[in-house]
């Protein structure tokens, strides 16, 4: 069977069953759409959490980008795993305690204002929207690629099958979904990993095998043999970092804070029955998302060497079947800057602009050509981080049942975390906008509808940012932590670890947080780009990590105003009291 | 009456001073698990990886098996550590929920 066949075949088979589990797993009432009738088992939840959490970025983009950067790569794995500790120490139990629908809904009781709720909404949104564009750009690039649509379709199918179990089951169906979802992601992930793992160090291990040696017989390690490739190539040392020390703490602070503060995560453990079980499947879900995060750097060292293997001083003609088929994806590109046929492969960008546009014909040797000018850089290949992981196993050389359970595992980890996104977004709005808000009036069926309605223009809008994508998808993603770390956990912090912090600090402190993080985000990457470098950051903190100070600006405003205004009514003191004991805790209840 | 009232008061006081001490307790448990947590990811995995790169564990330089694999061990064993320490000091309080759940989820 042809990988082509089995592509449609995996990916196809997939589909039916999430939409299987959505039709099974219908919501009835506006609990089992928040939060799936807040009775799911730690483990399933811990499953589904890992799933909700790990997005296009963790599997499509994160190995690409850690391969190429290296060591500073670490702040994607530091970030984005350390985030589960803050998580399951200081909020998840808690908020499982209040017991309540959404995010906004805590930080709109806790401080006993429709403001706060309101700028909580906004705050969600934006975070949500932001990550979610990077999650329908994800589905587009595993279907143009491996099912050879346009990227245009490719997002539509996406969204009909999120609509169809996000509409329907709404956070039921959601979990379910999402467990299935981590299974084929998860499977997909580690199939070809075990493979290349093999075969480049004869250990079946990659966390293993990424230390092991080479068994080229040089009696290297992979991690040295990298090194001296890549130095001979002129790049830096693999393990070597070149962003500064301060960067890179901001960075990973950012990304951990902002892990903790994203609404879609958080929610997930309101649908448990107790706080202990809170505290226990944020444990799971951490060691589920571990599997594939310990896994990643090991995939990352070995596609690298992979790469240099196979394209450098390879002549286009004798170039692998990967390579032509990506290139005709645009995702990679060659200019024949010496006319002699054969691809060097070095440091530098290789085109000017650096992306690739075509011109529609093809050069001697059958390569796309491009309208690019050349660099001074020996360097003729363009090679988009996004490819990979997915074209790793092209690259290594695996069968095409792999190839295509990894087209599978991308778009179910696209789509899981679509879903979720989604979710908390429609919640946001019939919850928090319409029933707590602007129609305090209506019924739970009229809210369920209302629901419905929110997460279908919601799937409509994210398949926009899919078609028409902002910039690639981890980029896009990482700015979506540091708005939530700026914004979002302070507020959640304090309302449970001082009693003291009252609406004039929380709403102050968001908004301080999230308006100076947007700009300044918005300032380098849109307004100036020119001027994105690290002589005009602010304390040599790029964008990626600036989160981290709209994080510690949020803290000291809400702090200091909440000082200088009245304290908390009574009624909310208690409130605080009451959530920081187990005891207690009802289901997720209507109020 | 008033002796009545005064038990009641008394017993508040005691439950609201078995709170303080197990708010407390949670507190210190915090410091020492965070603590923990910012050592092997900023510490070893940031501010002390270059000096931790002389040395070698399973064929990496220390410093970087800490960003890009060991942190991440460390993590998930905290979490663990957590919930199960949590769970002997909500006993130990008697504030814990596991008396009955399924009452509790009922409601």
């Amino acid at each position: 069977m042809s990988t082509q066949l089995l592509t449609y075949l995996f990916v196809g088979s997939s589909f039916a069953l999430y939409i299987g589990i959505a039709i099974w797993s219908r919501a009835g009432s506006t609990k089992d759409f928040y939060v799936a009738g807040g009775g799911v088992h730690p483990v399933v939840n811990g499953m589904a959490t890992a799933a909700d959490w790990m997005s296009a970025a963790s599997f499509i983009s994160m190995a690409g980008i850690i391969s190429f950067i290296g060591r500073d790569g670490s702040v994607y794995l530091l970030g984005w795993t350390g985030g589960y500790v803050l998580l399951a120490l200081l909020l998840a139990p808690y908020l499982r305690k209040f017991g309540r629908f959404t995010v906004p809904d805590f930080i709109g009781e806790r401080y006993y204002s429709q403001a706060a709720r309101i700028v909580a909404v906004i705050c969600l949104i934006f975070v949500s929207f932001t990550y979610v564009a990077g999650q329908m750009r994800g589905v587009g690039i595993v279907f143009s690629r491996f099912l050879e649509v346009e990227v245009t379709t490719g997002v539509i199918i996406g969204m009909a099958v999120v609509f169809m179990y996000s509409v329907l089951g709404g956070m039921k169906g959601i979990t379910y979904t999402q467990v299935a979802q981590y299974c084929v992601l998860i499977f997909a992930y580690m199939v070809p990993a075990i493979f290349i793992s093999i075969m480049i160090t004869d250990n079946p291990i990659p966390q293993l095998g990424f230390g092991a040696e080479v068994n080229d017989g040089s009696g290297l390690s992979v991690l040295d043999k990298l090194d001296g490739v890549l130095l001979d190539l002129g790049f830096s040392a693999y393990t070597e970092g070149s962003k500064s020390t301060i960067d890179v703490f901001a960075i990973t602070a950012a990304l951990m804070f902002g892990t903790a503060g994203l609404p879609h995560v958080l929610v997930r453990f309101f649908t448990v029955p107790k706080v202990s079980d809170a505290r226990l499947s944020a444990g799971y879900a951490l060691a589920f998302i571990a599997i594939l995060y310990t896994t990643a750097p090991a995939v990352a060292s070995f596609a690298r060497l992979n790469l240099v293997d196979t394209v450098h001083n390879t002549a286009y003609a004798d170039a692998p079947e990967w390579f032509g088929n990506w290139e005709s994806t645009g995702l990679i590109a060659w200019q024949d800057k010496n006319d002699d046929g054969i691809m060097q492969y070095g440091a530098g960008a290789a085109l000017s602009p650096s992306k690739p546009s075509f011109d529609g014909n093809t050069g001697v040797h059958g390569e796309r050509l491009l309208t690019n000018k050349s660099t001074s850089s020996v360097n003729e290949v363009y090679i988009d981080r996004d490819i990979m992981v997915l074209a790793n196993p092209e690259i290594a050389g695996l069968p095409g049942w792999v190839i295509a359970l990894v087209a599978a595992g991308g778009v179910a980890a696209a789509l899981s975390t679509a879903a979720g996104l989604l979710l908390v977004i429609s919640s946001a709005i019939s919850h928090d906008l319409l029933k707590k808000t602007l129609l305090p009036k209506i019924t739970e069926k009229q809210e369920l509808l209302y629901a419905r309605i929110a997460a279908a223009v919601a799937v409509c809008i994210a398949g926009l940012f899919g078609i028409y994508p902002p910039a690639f998808v981890a980029q896009v993603v990482a700015f979506a932590f540091g708005l939530a770390a700026a914004s979002l956990f302070p507020a959640l912090l304090l309302g449970i670890f001082s009693k003291r912090a009252n609406k004039e600090g929380a709403i102050a402190g968001m908004l301080v947080g999230l308006v100076f993080t947007f700009t300044y985000i918005a300032y380098f990457k849109f307004v100036a780009p020119e001027l994105n470098t690290a002589d005009h950051w602010l304390w040599g903190i790029s964008p990626e990590g600036i989160g981290t100070i709209g994080m510690l600006l949020n803290f000291s405003i809400a702090i200091v105003v909440s000082r200088l205004t009245a304290e908390p009514p009574q009624s909310v003191q208690d409130l605080v009291d009451n959530i920081r004991i187990p005891s207690g805790a009802k289901a997720a209840v209507e109020h | 009456m008033s002796a009545k009232s005064n038990t009641d008061e008394t017993q508040e006081t005691s439950q609201a001073d078995n709170q303080k001490r197990y708010w407390q307790s949670n507190l210190r448990l915090l410091g020492k698990l965070l603590f923990v947590w910012f050592i092997v990811s900023f510490g070893c995995g940031i501010i002390l990886a270059d000096w931790l790169d002389q040395f070698s564990i399973f064929g990496f330089k220390l410093g970087f098996w800490f960003a890009q694999q060991g942190a991440i061990y460390v993590f998930v064993v905290l979490i663990f550590v957590y919930a199960r320490q949590m769970k002997s000091l909500d006993r130990k309080f008697g504030v814990g929920d596991d008396k009955d759940p399924k009452e509790e989820s009922q409601l």
